[in-house]
């Protein structure tokens, strides 16, 4: 058997991939309570655990099997772990941070067990697990504190080593790729790319996918319409700034829906030297900050992004359901993925 | 390569060579170097920004300095620049040669940046393992050419270091070979040590070899070295350096550090002097260097006699008028424009053609910081002559015809103050940069502003003041502004003018754009992005919040700013012993006026230095005439200032009148009562006390300390003024469009004015007063203050409150003795006056006054006899506090 490495590799060339949808919208159709959140050991604990969705990995792991379940009906073939707040630095504020390494490792396990489970099922359509990497609740090159611009919350050291611990329990878990997303402050997901090559070094994991290492998937946030990063990047300044380790892919998600994202993938699909994913809001939030785009609507946005051979793995973030993720399955059957030109710098600037 | 910092740089063909700015690396620049010694950070941040301004594509950041924590420094001044977008936009250079700063650096920026450098000096394992971290980093480097036997200096050694490393980075570490920048070393030529001779073509050579064999690197280095033996002789250096940069560039030199001002343009360096030049950059002849040497003699002991070269006349009509231009030279700019308007055969098409195509020039060589202000005066001096030969010949304008395209900008001093040079100037370089300016002068009420601006359609609106009470009237005219429902975007500028002033006092009453406009420099960049149909909504957004940051960062410190009570600041003054020291009775009590001073005399009392920064020319005289820089341009201006001095003495364009009186005076607390010599009461002045929490031995200091608490003491208050009489002079020049001269000599009577007061204050110490009768000081000791007792000045930072100069002009009669009169914002007219107080105690010092409470606001109301409004009004720059707002 082709190890799985190989076989996202080959599956990527070959089709567009789909990815899953929101976590966070899923687990509110639970309804969930406090006791919810709740494992034995922390019957108490003396902070109010609920809205701390990763936990629920330790707490309700049945009801995280059972979305990730309900995305890979839908024909997802990635699901992301449910690890997007599992960093020390995040989970701080529950005062969990001694579980981030559990907490990962869980989630790891119990997306590797469902996705096994639909690939033994359909073996011509394997199904991967992503180590979903978030962005930490601080910024590493803004100030909180606008009387003193040179104050940082957070430093580069202490966001590697967060983000050392949440790999080491992705990998250890069984993740197929680590996805570092919603970037809003690249040098976060600078200190991220670090701690993975740090911990790839400690393992003797090779950094290129093409030489059997852990793909890594890039994907920034564009915070509204100047087209930059919170952190005021624009979308090349951005790829320039994580294009030093050879990535699985690169792309955006968050904060905008699928037509205001347009413009920003269209740079990326122009100028990455990797694959290109997207996996945009359903629409714009309403005055209550809840999503309404439907899946029909939701598709048709998309649908230009595929005719122009824009993408290679396509999802869906805030908002998006089963539903919609069904729909974008559907549709991105009937398009060719992008494919990667292999135009060096050299041949370039020889032009 | 591609780079990033905020936005993306990638090298493609296009880009030339890109310029790395170093102004911000602490062992390259001594004003940095202090900034961040002092721990001015903000101000250091300055210098980040005129370098990006000034079009450095890469930022060189350096703290290697002894006295310094360099990972501190490192880590705080990248963090700053990160919240400034201006300066983030470009990709970081992280300078160190330790290891912990860069890593330090590294840690800081989140786009792709350069790490300067690593080398094999230190053996293979310790390059390796740097590599290896500067990859994970995701960031470029430079490699110096250095390896474990030492630096390189032949070309054979430098392509042998430079593939040495390549193959180790390529193949080992696997750095992206686009990423690797060589430094093959730029070393001295010219010095005459015969092992120096290659050293030019070796660093050509080297970088052909690695163009051409190590694919994907690049090249830099710091091109001044090359020139390091002529130092002194700029005009040798920069023809040097423009030609090394030439040919560095020819042979594959990508990026580098480069001084813009120290550069001559390739094709305008003389023939016989390239000639030179090439023959040791390429060591062409055995005594390459000694022909160099000779010719660099001859051009200094030629010294200022300039070379006249007319080769230029020879060119098109075009080009001749861009020459001249950027020269500016008059002689010609006639006949030439006339050729122009015979050849275009459209007077319109003379403007818009080349004249504005060569303004444009000066406008970039001025933006890049490759010309300075005094030339760019001269350059629009040319235009305006130009300009006005054309006018009989224009058509007249048809009715609803905009006779010309050119966004249109107003300028005004603001009503009560009759300051413009810095007006004058602002106005001379936006013209420079296609802006037709509309200026309304001096003194200009609020509503004339408005309607003129709706009137000519400006796109903008430029107030200037000079005076402190002219920060009320900029806030009056924007509130009008807004009452009125303009949108037009405003720029505030002149000296007591500031950015917080602006964003916390005008910015909140108009909702167009407001920006606070430092020095005429920044006017153009930023009228640019203020009218611009692409940027001004998301210019003024940005504005608008940067401005509301600042409001906030203003109020938290104005909450944390400590304030000891009115009573407590008089119970800690400053204590003098007046064992040691009598008042001492001046020999003539009473008021003496001295007329029409001999300018002559004048002349030896002026202090220079002010006068260069009037010109945007910073640094002290005489020191400034040597200055790298600015020197050149300083000692044009100066001999030009030097040369209407003589006229302004033979021709007698202006007089200048000083008058003063003594007398004996009682103080009360803060106040001081003064007398005739008879013992009638004639007027009281009234001082304000610092109000700062200080600390234990330092006092509250108030001017009125220096009086005798008890006895009897003695005061003097002087005006004099070198203004009168330039109005026949100044309207020549005017209607000449002479800005170049107008601007020279109203700087020159400020200079003389202020000269008159430092001449006075000496007799007076000496003869009238007496009480320094054995002093004898040189210009030098007078400019640094080294005689007893000082003469503070009402709207000056000891006594900030200018309507004081009231009762200064009552007791001196000045409109009658001096032809001296206030205007209603207490500006003196004419405008080359000083006025002030004296004190002879020798512990007498000047201070800043500092904000003060409400509690000493409320007395100084009752002991003026006014009300507290007022009070506030006039005092309002130094309130700790927001008064009540008047209600109508």
């Amino acid at each position: 058997m082709q190890n799985r490495t190989e076989s996202l590799l080959h599956a990527v060339k070959n089709r567009i991939l789909i990815l899953d949808g929101a976590m966070g919208t899923m687990i509110q159709r639970y309804q969930l309570t406090e006791d919810d959140f709740r494992t034995a050991e922390l019957k108490d604990h003396p902070k109010s655990l609920k809205g701390n969705n990763d936990l629920l990995s330790l707490s309700r792991p049945d009801i995280i099997k059972q979305i990730h379940r309900e995305y890979l009906d839908a024909g997802a073939d990635i699901i992301e772990t449910n690890t997007f707040s599992s960093t020390t630095i995040a989970q701080a504020d529950y005062e969990l941070s001694h579980l981030a390494y559990e907490i990962n490792l869980e989630s790891a396990k119990i997306a590797r067990e469902v996705a096994d489970e639909f690939s033994a099922r359909e073996p011509q359509k394997p199904r991967f697990v992503a180590g979903a990497i978030g962005p930490t609740n601080r910024t590493a090159s803004l100030s909180p504190d606008v009387n003193d611009p040179g104050f940082r919350a957070i430093t580069f050291d202490q966001l590697a080593e967060a983000y050392s611990e949440q790999v080491r329990g992705l990998l250890d878990g069984g993740s197929d790729i680590l996805l570092i997303e919603t970037i809003f402050d690249t040098l976060n997901a600078k200190a991220a790319l670090y701690a993975v090559q740090d911990v790839f070094e400690e393992r003797n994991i090779p950094l290129d996918p093409k030489e059997g290492g852990i793909p890594i998937m890039i994907s920034g946030t564009i915070t509204d319409a100047s087209g930059r990063t919170l952190s005021g990047q624009t979308t090349e300044a951005f790829l320039i700034s994580v294009s030093h380790v050879p990535l699985l892919s690169v792309g955006l998600n968050c904060a905008l829906g699928a037509k205001e994202l347009r413009p920003y993938l269209k740079v990326l699909a122009q100028n990455a030297p990797f694959y290109v994913s997207a996996y945009p809001n359903a629409g714009l939030p309403n005055e209550f900050g809840a999503y309404d785009q439907g899946a029909n609507e939701m598709a048709d946005q998309v649908r230009d992004f595929l005719k122009e051979g824009m993408l290679n793995i396509l999802g869906g973030c805030c908002g998006t359901t089963p539903d919609h993720i069904q729909a974008l399955a559907k549709l991105a059957a009937e398009y060719q993925p992008r494919k990667i030109e292999e135009v060096t710098e050299e041949e370039e600037s020889n032009v | 390569m591609k780079l990033s910092g905020l936005e993306p740089l990638v090298f493609t063909p296009n880009i030339n060579f890109v310029n790395i700015g170093e102004r911000t690396n602490i062992t390259g620049s001594r004003k940095f170097a202090r900034l961040i010694l002092n721990g001015q950070y903000d101000e250091a941040l300055e210098i980040a920004l005129d370098q990006v301004r000034g079009g450095a594509q890469v930022l060189d950041v350096c703290m290697d300095e002894g006295m310094l924590d360099g990972e501190y420094a490192m880590v705080k001044f990248l963090n700053l620049i990160a919240s400034e977008p201006e300066i983030s936009r470009i990709p970081i250079m992280v300078d160190s040669s330790k290891w912990s700063i860069i890593l330090a650096g590294l840690k800081c920026i989140q786009g792709k940046g350069i790490v300067n450098s690593i080398s094999l000096k230190n053996g293979e394992a310790e390059f390796i393992h740097q590599a290896k971290t500067v990859k994970k980093f995701g960031a470029a480097v430079v490699v110096m050419a250095f390896d474990e036997v030492g630096q390189a200096d032949t070309y054979e050694r430098r392509i042998e270091i430079c593939e040495r490393s390549y193959r180790i980075l390529v193949d080992q570490v696997r750095f992206n070979p686009q990423d690797i920048i060589f430094d093959p070393n730029i070393f001295p030529v010219a010095t005459g040590m015969e092992e120096h001779r290659k050293n030019a073509l070796d660093f050509f050579l080297g970088t052909k070899w690695i163009k051409e064999n190590l694919p994907g690197a690049k090249v830099s280095g710091g091109v001044s070295n090359v020139s390091f033996s002529f130092r002194g002789n700029d005009r040798v250096r920069e023809a040097m350096h423009a030609a090394f940069l030439y040919h560095a560039i020819h042979h594959g030199m990508d990026m580098g550090i480069v001084n813009p001002t120290m550069l001559e343009v390739y094709d305008d360096i003389p023939k016989d002097l390239l000639e030179r030049v090439e023959d040791v950059l390429f060591d062409k002849r055995d005594d390459a260097t000694e022909r160099l040497l000779d010719f660099a003699e001859t051009v200094k002991s030629a010294g200022k006699k300039e070379v006249v070269n007319e080769a230029w006349r020879s060119d098109s009509v075009a080009k001749r008028i861009e020459h001249a231009l950027v020269k500016g030279i008059l002689d010609f700019i006639v006949e030439d424009t006339e050729a122009a308007r015979l050849e275009l055969n459209n007077p319109l098409k003379v403007i818009e053609g080349p004249l504005m195509d060569g303004m444009n020039v000066v406008g970039d060589l001025f933006g890049e910081g490759k010309m300075f202000l005094p030339q760019v005066v001269k350059s629009a001096r040319v235009m305006k002559k130009a300009v006005a030969y054309l006018e009989p010949f224009m058509p007249l304008p048809e009715e609803g015809q905009e006779a010309s395209s050119l966004k249109k900008i107003l300028l005004a001093t603001v009503k009560g103050d009759v300051h413009d040079i810095g007006k004058n100037i602002v106005g001379v370089v936006l013209a420079c940069n296609s802006y037709q300016i509309i200026d309304l002068g001096v003194m200009v009420g609020s509503q004339k502003i408005i309607d003129e601006a709706i009137k000519n359609k400006v796109d903008i609106i430029g107030l200037s003041g000079l005076i402190t009470p002219s920060l009320d009237e900029m806030v009056n005219v924007a509130s009008e502004m807004e009452r009125q429902g303009l949108k037009i975007p405003l720029l505030i500028g002149g000296a007591t003018t500031s950015r917080i002033h602006t964003a916390v006092k005008i910015d909140p009453v108009y909702s167009g754009t407001v920006v606070h406009v430092t020095d005429a420099s920044k006017s153009v960049p930023i009228a640019g992005e203020a009218i611009s149909e692409e940027t001004k909504e998301a210019y003024r957004l940005q504005i608008k919040e940067i401005y509301r940051q600042l409001r906030e960062e203003h109020e938290a410190k104005q909450a944390v700013k400590q304030l000891v009570s009115y009573e407590e600041a008089k119970a800690n003054p400053v204590e003098i012993d007046w064992v040691a020291f009598a008042p001492i009775k001046p020999n003539v009590l009473g008021n003496t006026v001295l007329e029409d001073l001999d300018l002559s005399i004048l002349r030896k009392y002026i202090d220079w230095t002010p006068f260069f920064s009037t010109w945007m020319l910073s640094g002290k005289y005489p020191k400034i005439l040597e200055d790298p820089t600015v020197g050149e341009e300083a000692k044009k201006l100066l001999a030009d200032a030097q040369a209407m001095l003589d006229r302004i003495i033979a021709e007698k364009w202006l007089s200048a009148n000083a008058v003063f009186g003594l007398y004996p005076v009682q103080r009360s607390a803060d106040d001081v009562v003064v007398f005739d010599s008879s013992g009638q009461t004639l007027a009281s002045f009234h001082f304000l006390r610092q109000q700062g929490k200080k600390g234990k031995g330092v006092p509250n200091r108030s001017l009125a300390d220096y009086l005798h608490p008890v006895k009897t003491d003695y005061i003097g208050c002087f005006a004099v003024t070198a203004g009168m009489g330039m109005e026949t002079k100044l309207a020549e020049f005017q209607a000449a469009g002479d800005d170049y001269n107008d601007i020279l000599f109203k700087a020159l009577a400020d200079r003389l004015a202020e000269a008159a007061a430092e001449y006075l204050h000496e007799e007076v110490r000496k003869n009238y007063w007496g009480y320094s009768t054995e002093e004898s000081l040189d210009n030098d000791s007078l400019i640094r203050e080294e005689y007893p007792g000082i003469r503070p000045a009402p709207g000056y930072p000891a006594c900030p409150e200018h309507s004081e100069k009231e009762t200064i002009a009552r007791l001196l009669d000045l409109e009658a003795s001096a032809g001296i009169t206030l205007t209603s914002s207490y500006a003196m007219y004419p405008t080359s006056s000083v006025s002030g107080f004296y004190f002879a105690n020798p512990e007498s010092r000047y201070f800043g006054l500092g904000k003060i409470g409400e509690d000493q606001v409320a007395s100084y109301a009752e002991r003026k006899g006014i009300t507290l409004q007022q009070a506030e009004r006039l005092l309002s720059p130094n309130l700790a506090y927001s008064p009540a707002p008047i209600l109508s």
